[in-house]
C-alpha cells in the first residue's frame, strides 16, 4: 500500500494549503483534491492496512470492505459536487473547514479501530461547527455553540463507551457490537446521536439552516450518514432501531408541514430519511442493509440537490422562508426544475433515485411481516411527498408571487445541481452499477407493475389530499412561528440552570462579601483599634444594659490608646527576666 | 434579463394542469385492477389500496399536524 495515499489525508492535509493558493488555480486545486481521493479509492483493495503501532495498539487507518466503500465512494463524489457548489465562495474559512469536515467523515468510514474512528469523528464535528459559524449572523453563532456542545456530549457517550469497550475486550478494533452491557449502550447513543435519533435529533433542525449556503451541503451529507455507515457496522439487526426509526420516519414530517423555513423543512425530512435507514439497519437482513446502504447513496445525492437549490434561492434572494418567497419559476427555471428532480427522488417517484433504494427497506419490512413498522413507512413515504416532494417546490418556486423577481446562480452551482440532478435519474434507470457495489448480492427488481403503480398510487392521491386542502385553504398556513421541539429541555433547561446557579451562587458570593469581605475585618479592625470600648459597647449590647451610657464611659476614661505601653516594653521585660533566670541558673548550679 | 416564465399566470393553464392531474388518478385507479399483485400481506394485494391509503395518510397528517400546531407554536422570538 505504500504507492497511495490514504483519501482523508488528501483532503485534510490537502485542505491546509488552500488558503496559500489564489486565484483560478485556487479553483482546480480544490476540484482536485476529492477527484485525486476518489481515484486512490478506486486503486484500494479490500483488507485492512495503513496499520500504525502507537503505544500497545494498533491503528487502522485502512479498513476497506464492501460497506466502507459505499460511503468512500458516495463522500468523494457528493465532496466533489459540494466544492463546486462552492467554488465562487471567497471565504477559506469554508473550504478548509467543508475539506476537512469531507476528509474526518471519510476517515470515520475506513477507520478500523477505536482511536483513530474517535479523533476523526471529534474532527468532523470541529470543522463543521466552522460551517455554521462562518454565516457570521447572531443567530448562527448562538445554533453553532449549541451544535457543538451537543456534539461534545455525544462524542464524550461515545469515548465513555469505547474506553469501558478496550477495558472489557482489552483491544481497539471493533466491528459488529451489538446491544450488551454499559460500554454498547453509551457508544450506541453516541452514534445515535449524531444519527439524529429522538429524542437527541434537535440539534439538526436546529443548526442546519442556520449553516452557510454551501455548508449546508456537506452537512447534509456527511454527519448523519457517517453516523448510518457505523450503527450499520456496528448495530445492525438490533430490534431496537427498528422502532427508532419508524418514529423517526413519521415525527418529522408533522413538524415539516408545520415549518415556515424551507431549509428547516429539509432538515426534518432528512431526519425522517434517516428513519428508514435506521429501521433498515435493525431489520438488519441481507436486503434490509443493502437497502440502507444504498439510500444512504441515493439520499446524500438528492438531499445534497435539494439543499443546493434551496441555498441558491437563498444565495440570489437573501430570503428562505415560505412566507417571503412564491413564483420563482419565473426568474429561475433551471434551479426549480433541479430541486422538483430533488424532490422526486426523495419522494421515491418511479425513475428517481429514492424508489430504487428505499423500497428496498419497505420491502425488507414486509418480508419480516412487521405490520406496523409497515404501515407507518408507508403513510411517511405519503408524508415526505407531502411536504418535501410538494411543499418545497410549491410555496418556493410557485403559490403567491411573491413579486421576486431575480436570476439564476452563478454557473458553477448549477453544473453542481446538474450533475447531482443527473445522479439523481441515472441510478433510477439504470440502479444496476449501484446495485453491485452493495454489500450483499442483490436479487431485488424495483420495476415490477405492483411496486410501480402502487407507489405512484400513495404519491399522486397523496398530492390530491395536498391539492383539495390547499384549494379548500383548510391547509395550514405559513406563518412566522417557531415550533417547539425537544431542544426546548436543553435551551430552556440551560437558561433555568443558569438563572438558578446565577441566584444560588451570586447570592452566596454576595453574603460572603458582605460578611467576610467587609464586615468583619470592619469589627475586627475597631476591636484592635478600641479594644475596651468595643468590648463594653458588646458586653452592654449583650446584657441590655441600656443604663450603661457608653458615651458617659468614654468620658470618664481616658483615651484608650495612651493606656497602652509601647510594644518594646513588655519585651525588655521578658528579656530582664529570662536574664534573671539564666543567671540564677549559672550560679546556682 | 430574459424572458420571464408565465404559464402559471394564467387561469387556464392551471386548470389544464389539474385536469391532467386528476385524469392521471383515474388511469392510475383503472390501471391497478389489472395488475397481478403477491404483496407480503393481503391488504397490498386489495385493489386501489395504496390510492386509498396515499389519501387517508395526507389527510390525517394535516389533520394531526394542525392540532399539534396549537400546542407547539411560539413566537419566533421564543428563545430570545
Amino acid at each position: 500500500m505504500n504507492n497511495l495515499i490514504p483519501p482523508p489525508a488528501i483532503l485534510i492535509v490537502g485542505a491546509l494549503f488552500v488558503p496559500l493558493i489564489k486565484g483560478k488555480l485556487k479553483s482546480a486545486y480544490l476540484l482536485l483534491l476529492p477527484v485525486l481521493a476518489f481515484v486512490m479509492l478506486l486503486k484500494m483493495p479490500a483488507g485492512k492496512y495503513w496499520v500504525v503501532h502507537v503505544l500497545d495498539y494498533d491503528l487502522i487507518f485502512g479498513r476497506v470492505d464492501r460497506l466502507s466503500m459505499v460511503f468512500g465512494y458516495i463522500f468523494t463524489i457528493i465532496s466533489f459536487i459540494g466544492v463546486l457548489f462552492a467554488l465562487k465562495v471567497e471565504d477559506d474559512l469554508q473550504h478548509v473547514s467543508a475539506l476537512v469536515y469531507a476528509g474526518s467523515a471519510i476517515g470515520v468510514t475506513f477507520a478500523g479501530d477505536f482511536f483513530s474512528l474517535y479523533i476523526f469523528w471529534e474532527l468532523m464535528a470541529i470543522a463543521s461547527t466552522f460551517l455554521i459559524l462562518a454565516r457570521r449572523t447572531k443567530a448562527s453563532q448562538d445554533a453553532a455553540f449549541r451544535y457543538i456542545l451537543v456534539h461534545i456530549f455525544g462524542g464524550l457517550c461515545l469515548l465513555a463507551g469505547i474506553i469501558i469497550y478496550i477495558q472489557n475486550k482489552g483491544t481497539i478494533e471493533f466491528s459488529y457490537i451489538g446491544l450488551d452491557g454499559m460500554a454498547s449502550w453509551f457508544i450506541f447513543i453516541g452514534i445515535g446521536l449524531n444519527a439524529a435519533i429522538p429524542p437527541l435529533h434537535p440539534w439538526l433542525q436546529d443548526a442546519y439552516p442556520e449553516a452557510t449556503v454551501t455548508g449546508a451541503v456537506f452537512m447534509s451529507a456527511l454527519t448523519t450518514k457517517s453516523a448510518v455507515y457505523l450503527m450499520a457496522r456496528t448495530f445492525p439487526g438490533t430490534e431496537l432501531l427498528i422502532y427508532i426509526g419508524a418514529l423517526m420516519t413519521a415525527i418529522p414530517i408533522f413538524y415539516a408541514v408545520l415549518e415556515n423555513d424551507i431549509r428547516r423543512v429539509l432538515a426534518y425530512s432528512l431526519i425522517n430519511q434517516v428513519g428508514f435507514m435506521m429501521c433498515g439497519i435493525g431489520i438488519g437482513t441481507a436486503l434490509a442493509i443493502n437497502g440502507t446502504v444504498s439510500h444512504a447513496f441515493c439520499h446524500i445525492l438528492y438531499k445534497a440537490l435539494l439543499f443546493m437549490s434551496t441555498g441558491s434561492v437563498l444565495y440570489m434572494t437573501g430570503k428562505i422562508r415560505c412566507t417571503d418567497l412564491g413564483g420563482l419559476y419565473k426568474t429561475m427555471p433551471l434551479t426549480c426544475l433541479f430541486c422538483m428532480i430533488g424532490a422526486a427522488s426523495i419522494s421515491a417517484f418511479p425513475l428517481f433515485s429514492g424508489f430504487v433504494s428505499k423500497s428496498m427497506i419497505v420491502s425488507a419490512s414486509s418480508h419480516e411481516k412487521l405490520v406496523a413498522v409497515w404501515l407507518i413507512l408507508q403513510f411517511a413515504s405519503a408524508g415526505v411527498f407531502h411536504h418535501a416532494g410538494i411543499k418545497v417546490p410549491f410555496f418556493t418556486f410557485f403559490g403567491h408571487d411573491s413579486g421576486i423577481r431575480t436570476k439564476e446562480p452563478p454557473l458553477n452551482m448549477l453544473l453542481a445541481m446538474g450533475i447531482a440532478a443527473f445522479f439523481c435519474v441515472a441510478i433510477a434507470i439504470f440502479p444496476k452499477p449501484l446495485y453491485d457495489i452493495l454489500p450483499y448480492p442483490v436479487h431485488y427488481v424495483p420495476y415490477t407493475g405492483a411496486h410501480v403503480v402502487g407507489q405512484l398510487q400513495l404519491l399522486m392521491f397523496g398530492a390530491l389530499a395536498f391539492c383539495l386542502l390547499i384549494l379548500s385553504g383548510y391547509y395550514p398556513p405559513e406563518m412566522r412561528a417557531i415550533n417547539l421541539d425537544t431542544d426546548w429541555f436543553y435551551r430552556k433547561g440551560g437558561r433555568l440552570f443558569n438563572n438558578v446557579v446565577d441566584t444560588v451562587l451570586n447570592r452566596i458570593n454576595a453574603i460572603s462579601d458582605r460578611l467576610i469581605a467587609r464586615a468583619i475585618p470592619v469589627w475586627l479592625g475597631q476591636l484592635s483599634r478600641t479594644p475596651v470600648t468595643s468590648l463594653l459597647t458588646l458586653y452592654v449590647k449583650a446584657t441590655g444594659k441600656k443604663d450603661l451610657v457608653i458615651e458617659d464611659l468614654k468620658g470618664d476614661t481616658r483615651p484608650e490608646a495612651t493606656t497602652l505601653l509601647p510594644m518594646g516594653v513588655p519585651v525588655l521585660i521578658s528579656i530582664v527576666f529570662l536574664f534573671s533566670l539564666f543567671v540564677l541558673f549559672v550560679f546556682l548550679t | 434579463m430574459k424572458k420571464e416564465l408565465k404559464i402559471f399566470d394564467r387561469p387556464e393553464n392551471v386548470k389544464k394542469f389539474l385536469t391532467a392531474f386528476y385524469i392521471s388518478l383515474v388511469v392510475l385507479l383503472i390501471v391497478d385492477l389489472f395488475i397481478p399483485k403477491h404483496g407480503d400481506f393481503p391488504w397490498e394485494n386489495i385493489p386501489d389500496f395504496f390510492a386509498v391509503y396515499g389519501f387517508v395518510s395526507c389527510v390525517s397528517l394535516i389533520f394531526i399536524a394542525k392540532i399539534l400546531r396549537l400546542l407547539i407554536k411560539r413566537d419566533e422570538n421564543h428563545y430570545e
